[in-house]
Order: C-alpha cells, then structure tokens, then sequence
C-alpha cells in the first residue's frame, strides 16, 4: 500500500467523522440527503460483493471463488457468526481449487 | 475509579453491558481484518495504522480488498471514502447529545462508527445515549484494535493465501456487512440497483470504476422513496 493511499484513507475517513460533529450544530441534513448516506452503503457493498465474486480479470465469469463466496452468503443469511461464514466462504474455494 | 469498579458499574447497566459486548463481538473482527490485510501484501503497521486512524470496518475492508483484488490506489481510495460517507451522518445525529467542547468533540469524532451511533440512538434519555455512545465507542476500538493486532501476528504464519481461499473471505465479509443495512425498502433497492449496475460495468469499465458507480444505486434508491412517500 502506498503512503499516499494510506494517508488519503486516515485523513478521509476522520474528516467525515469530524466535520459532521462540528457540523450538527447548528444545521440538519434534509431528508433526502439523510436518505441517500443511508443508502450509499448497501449500494457499495453490493456493488464490491459482486466485483469481488464475478470480475476476473474485466470479464464476467464464475470460478472456485464464485462457489465459495455464495456458499459463505448462505451460510451468512442462516446466521452464522462472521468467523463461521469466512472459514466457510474460504474452505469451500480452496477444495473446490482442487478440482 | 478503578478499573474493577468501572467494570462493575458498567456490567449493572443495560445499555453499557450491551455496548461492551458489541465491542469484544467486533473485535473477531478486527482479528479477520488483520489476518486479510496481511494476505493482501499489507505491512504490519499498516493494518495497525488503518485500525487506529481510520477506525471504520467496511471501508478498510474495501481499501484491503481492492488492493489484494490488484485495483489500483485511486479506486481503492474511493470505495473506502464512499463507505465512510454513513460516519458524517451518523456525526450529524450524535452531534446532538454532544456537550460542547472542541477537545472532546475531536475525540469523540474518532468514535463515531455504525456500532456507536446506534446503541446511541435507541436509549431513551440524553444521558443514557451520551453513556452508551462512549462505552460503546471505546470498547469498539479497543477490542478493534486488539483483534486487529493479533489478526496480523496470525496472519504472518499462515503463508500462501490462495491456497486457503482467502481471496474469498473478503467478498464473504461484505455480505455479512451487507445484510444489516437491508433493513429498509430503499436499502435494499438501493443495493439491488448497485449490483446490477457494477454487472454491467465490469466488461466495459476499468477495474474500480464498476463500484463506484455502483453508489448511484443510492442516488435512486433514495429518490424511488421519495416520490412514493404517500404508498408508504
């Protein structure tokens, strides 16, 4: 990791922090904002789940990866601790390499 | 007050008890955050650093994640800096039961995480989410921090990633970040319509555009609720 990219993510992640402190005083977010924050995150997440699931290389496919990810969202939606879902998720991709 | 004694004060009360809880459950997380950061090629100090300074789950998640995927710096800083947008509108409600002061207010800032706010925002009187915001914050980014420790001491030994799977631990993980926030209707649309637009970017876009574009999924997701206001 690079230092810029690093320094980028402390001083970034603590400025949203800090501004909105400093911020709330004497100013509220209008509904549609406060809506949209909310809704950015299960956007990304999704959007980085599936990147990280079906993009190899800049195609669309499915691998070892592809079964093992969709295994440990099973697992997850059962309600599985998270140390059960990753043991899951990365068990099932290294014996399905194996094939 | 000695440690004993604060621990027992805090272990009498509900909202404290919950919220030292919540830290020590998240702190198995800090554990896998370190043991990934470590298989994506990260220094030690630098999983360390991101733990301490970022403090933010999802968005250090994403920065390691892209990097191991072999993304590039900027779209790494993005995605993490699009996840970390949430902790400004959680300041804005936790700015509210703040007591001035710009000293308590700079620390208080670092605290201010998805686990924090919440356990905020359910107590019923200003001094029991003052309370809860604090013992929940602290007790975050200490077991955080801890885990994150250990999880890059573990991370050390165990060797070739690939050969365990690892690479699929991280998309596993979002998942499992993913699922609380589909709690509202525009939440999961919102989701719905930023996986289907990282889909379709994948073949055409360079690697880390699809994600970012995938926060437009939020941009219609949250416009989709406001004009059906009157159904809901």
């Amino acid at each position: 990791m690079t230092w810029w990219l690093l320094a980028g993510l402390l001083i970034g992640c603590y400025f949203f922090k800090v501004a909105g402190l400093f911020v709330a005083e004497n100013s509220r977010l209008s509904p549609w904002a406060d809506r949209f924050l909310s809704c950015l995150t299960p956007a990304v997440l999704s959007g980085l789940i599936i990147v990280q699931t079906f993009d190899f290389g800049g195609e669309l496919a499915m691998g070892a990866l592809t079964v093992g990810v969709a295994t440990g969202a099973a697992a997850a939606l059962l309600k599985a601790p998270l140390a059960v879902v990753l043991v899951v998720a990365s068990a099932t991709t290294a014996v399905t390499r194996l094939f | 007050m000695t440690v004993s004694e604060w621990l027992k004060a805090t272990w009498t009360r509900q909202h404290q008890r919950d919220g030292f809880l919540l830290g020590l459950a998240v702190g198995i997380f800090g554990i896998t955050f370190g043991v990934l950061s470590i298989s994506a090629g990260l220094a030690e100090w630098q999983a360390v650093a991101m733990s301490l300074f970022m403090f933010t789950g999802a968005s250090q998640f994403a920065a390691v994640g892209v990097i191991d995927a072999g993304g590039n710096p900027v779209s790494a800083l993005g995605t993490a800096l699009l996840l970390a947008a949430r902790n400004g509108a959680y300041a804005l409600s936790v700015g509210k039961i703040m007591p001035p002061g710009k000293g308590r207010k700079l620390l208080a800032a670092q605290l201010v995480i998805d686990e924090s706010s919440a356990m905020a925002q359910a107590q019923p009187t200003l001094r029991e989410a003052q309370e809860a915001f604090w013992t929940t914050g602290l007790s975050v980014f200490v077991f955080w921090n801890l885990g994150t420790l250990i999880g890059v001491l573990v991370g050390g030994i165990i060797g070739d990633p690939m050969v365990w799977g690892l690479d699929a631990a991280f998309p596993a993980a979002f998942f499992a970040l993913l699922l609380p926030h589909l709690n509202k209707r525009e939440k999961r649309r919102s989701a719905f319509i930023g996986a289907a637009i990282a889909m379709v970017a994948i073949p055409v876009l360079p690697s880390g555009l699809p994600v970012v574009l995938a926060g437009f999924g939020a941009v219609v997701g949250a416009r989709a609720r406001t004009k059906r206001q009157g159904q809901n």
